[in-house]
């Protein structure tokens, strides 16, 4: 089964790309754009098919590579 | 003294820390990434470059490969690591060091000399080092240090901040940091002292003729002090 993941800087640490992009949309007329912030998508195969064992390996995936909290959150979807 | 350098994938200031420790009287050995174990050492080197590509963020799947483990085990025996730039970047994905770098607060990788001040000399890396403040090169994209309010308490009450970026004279100062570092942080140690982490490439500095000779201060000092 698919499990799938974002990560993405926790509120306050500098996100220079998103800030980059921000600008980009704005200087492209999108003037409603506030502020964005950048993050990572991962789309895990495992070979359980039970959800529950599955969901549990791949938090500590994320507590483990996946994200580093000093500086990242991360969401199991 | 005995080194080892350690070469990921993607190292490249691999062979300017080999040089560098040999000039100053160092047997270094380079151990590649999938070696099984490190020669006995008195030193144990992460240099810098780009291992795995910066894949996932720099450093985080070299602090997750074989030979880190043994890194690891040494440091917390009391052994020397020394991480440079990248070797930084993985000294604080394996969790020895606190913090993380961050990519630079204006979006550019910075390549140029700076200044850098010694803050600290109670340790092996700069016990008795003739010059304080030291002309140094950085090179990169990711080395705004960042670590939580905590993490810097403890960096502050366990004397771990070692260099500081500043001016020739010595002055700490927002426009002498060039990548957004909190605290103008270049490098910091563990709380025990035996691993030191930094963005400048003392390497890049032992001959005058190439660029400044600072890096001979901490070569020569390092040596000594191991002796």
């Amino acid at each position: 089964m698919k499990v799938k993941v974002i990560v993405t800087l926790k509120n306050g640490v500098l996100d220079p790309q998103g800030k980059a992009i921000q600008q980009t949309l704005n200087g492209m007329s999108f003037s409603e754009v506030k502020e964005v912030r950048q993050g990572k998508y991962f789309d895990i195969e495992v070979s359980t098919t039970d959800e529950k064992k599955a969901r549990t390996k791949v938090e500590e995936m994320c507590k483990k590579l996946l994200a580093n909290l000093v500086i990242e959150d991360y969401k199991i979807l | 003294m005995k080194s080892s350098v350690i070469i990921f994938p993607g190292s490249n200031c691999d062979r300017d820390m080999d040089v560098a420790l040999k000039k100053f009287g160092f047997k270094n050995q380079m151990v590649w990434h999938n070696d099984p174990e490190i020669p006995k050492s008195d030193l144990i080197v992460l240099p810098g470059g780009f291992s795995y590509g910066d894949y996932l963020r720099c450093g985080s799947i070299a602090g997750k490969s074989k030979i880190i483990k043994s890194v690891i085990e040494f440091a917390n025996s009391g052994g020397l690591v020394l991480g440079i730039c990248n070797g930084f970047q993985i000294l604080t994905e394996t969790g020895l060091l606190p913090g993380v770098l961050l990519q630079n607060k204006y979006q550019k990788f910075i390549c140029k000399n700076v200044y850098v001040k010694i803050n600290n000399k109670e340790n092996k890396y700069f016990k008795n080092i003739k010059k304080e403040i030291l002309e140094l090169h950085i090179a990169h994209n990711e080395g705004n240090y960042f670590c939580t309010e905590e993490e810097m308490k403890s960096l502050n009450d366990n004397n771990q901040i070692a260099v500081t970026y500043c001016n020739e004279n010595g002055k700490e100062d927002e426009q002498f940091n060039p990548n957004g570092a909190l605290k103008n942080i270049a490098g910091i140690f563990s709380k025990k002292k035996n691993i030191l982490g930094m963005m400048p490439h003392p390497e890049r500095m032992i001959d005058k003729y190439l660029s400044s000779n600072d890096g001979n201060f901490f070569f020569e000092n390092l040596i000594e002090n191991l002796k």
